[in-house]
């Protein structure tokens, strides 16, 4: 067994291995560990087989983002998780019947499944004299930057649409107010007042 | 050596776990969001080993845009949850059913 075999399996079995315990594992928190631990995994098959950009966004973006995003929620959500996980073994046939059929016919496509006629003769072939980065932005920013475009679009839009579901204008909290400040001036904010000896305000 | 029906086996069972835990975890919309995540990175994983096997760079690219759309799909999905749970004290399936659908 090559070195590159025995890695292949160590990241594919922990990989698999860690996405059980992601929808298995009692406390979310573990699961969003165990998500973290997934793609790092993931990542390290990506390298082995030679797509070292998508690997390492892979790692900026879930690891980095995504996971965080979602171990704020987990953490910031006060539910009570013992009681969210009662349904369990009352899904479990159905689930685990769901699950064997998708594997199923995912082997079964897999066992029967070549390669059609003509198809490696692709307009966009890989190259082995540059890196994998410089393939993909040749390509990126030429052919797909209409939908390199996009895809930042909808990641603004995701962004706002975040911030406006999310954002609480809270009640009897105070704000500064810049129109205000920047109207105030000085016959309005002092207030001059004769005050006779001998007697108070 | 390792070949396309390595990555695609390990793909194909991703994403059956990832289905599997939509179904298990029916109460918890944390964790159906996160099998999501891993659907999608089952799918990430088909593209890129068809991608490099078949010597087409196109693959990845789209890799690249499943991953973007993935993040939006977070954060979209978890600023909805932070604002349910605000107004109904509660993450579970069962009673998102305010619109009788």
């Amino acid at each position: 067994m090559t070195l590159a075999a025995l890695f292949f399996y160590l990241f594919a079995g922990v990989a698999v291995a860690s996405a059980f315990m992601v929808i298995a594992s009692r406390n979310p928190v573990h699961s969003v560990l165990f998500l973290i631990l997934t793609f790092v995994n993931a990542s390290g098959l990506f390298i082995l087989i030679g797509a070292e950009f998508l690997a390492m966004i892979l790692i900026v973006v879930y690891v980095g983002a995504v996971a965080v995003l979602f171990l704020f929620v987990v953490m910031m959500l006060d539910v009570d998780f013992v009681e969210l996980r009662q349904g369990f073994l009352q899904y479990l046939p159905v689930g685990v019947l769901v699950g064997l059929v998708f594997l199923a016919e995912l082997v079964l496509v897999l066992g029967s499944w070549t390669f059609g006629e003509g198809v490696t003769g692709a307009v966009l072939t890989t190259t082995s004299d540059v890196s994998n980065t410089v393939q993909i932005g040749r390509v990126l920013y030429t052919e797909y930057v209409m939908f390199f475009q996009m895809a930042g679009l909808v990641l603004l839009v995701a962004m706002i649409g975040a911030i406006v579901l999310t954002l609480r204008h809270r009640e009897n909290v105070k704000r500064q107010s810049i129109p205000a400040q920047n109207a105030r001036n000085k016959a309005a904010a002092i207030d001059i007042v004769k005050v006779p000896s001998g007697k108070g305000l | 050596m390792i070949g396309l029906p390595h990555y695609l086996t390990v793909a194909a069972i991703l994403f059956t776990l990832g289905t599997l835990g939509i179904f298990l975890n029916r109460k918890n919309v944390i964790v159906i969001l996160m099998s999501v995540e891993l659907i999608l990175l089952a799918v990430n994983i088909n593209f890129v080993a068809f991608s490099v096997f078949l010597g087409n760079i196109t693959g990845q690219i789209f890799a690249l845009f499943v991953l973007t759309v993935a993040a939006a799909e977070a954060a979209i999905g978890l600023a909805i949850l932070v604002v349910f749970y605000r107004n109904r004290g509660s993450i579970a399936v069962e009673d998102i059913n305010t619109m009788k659908g």
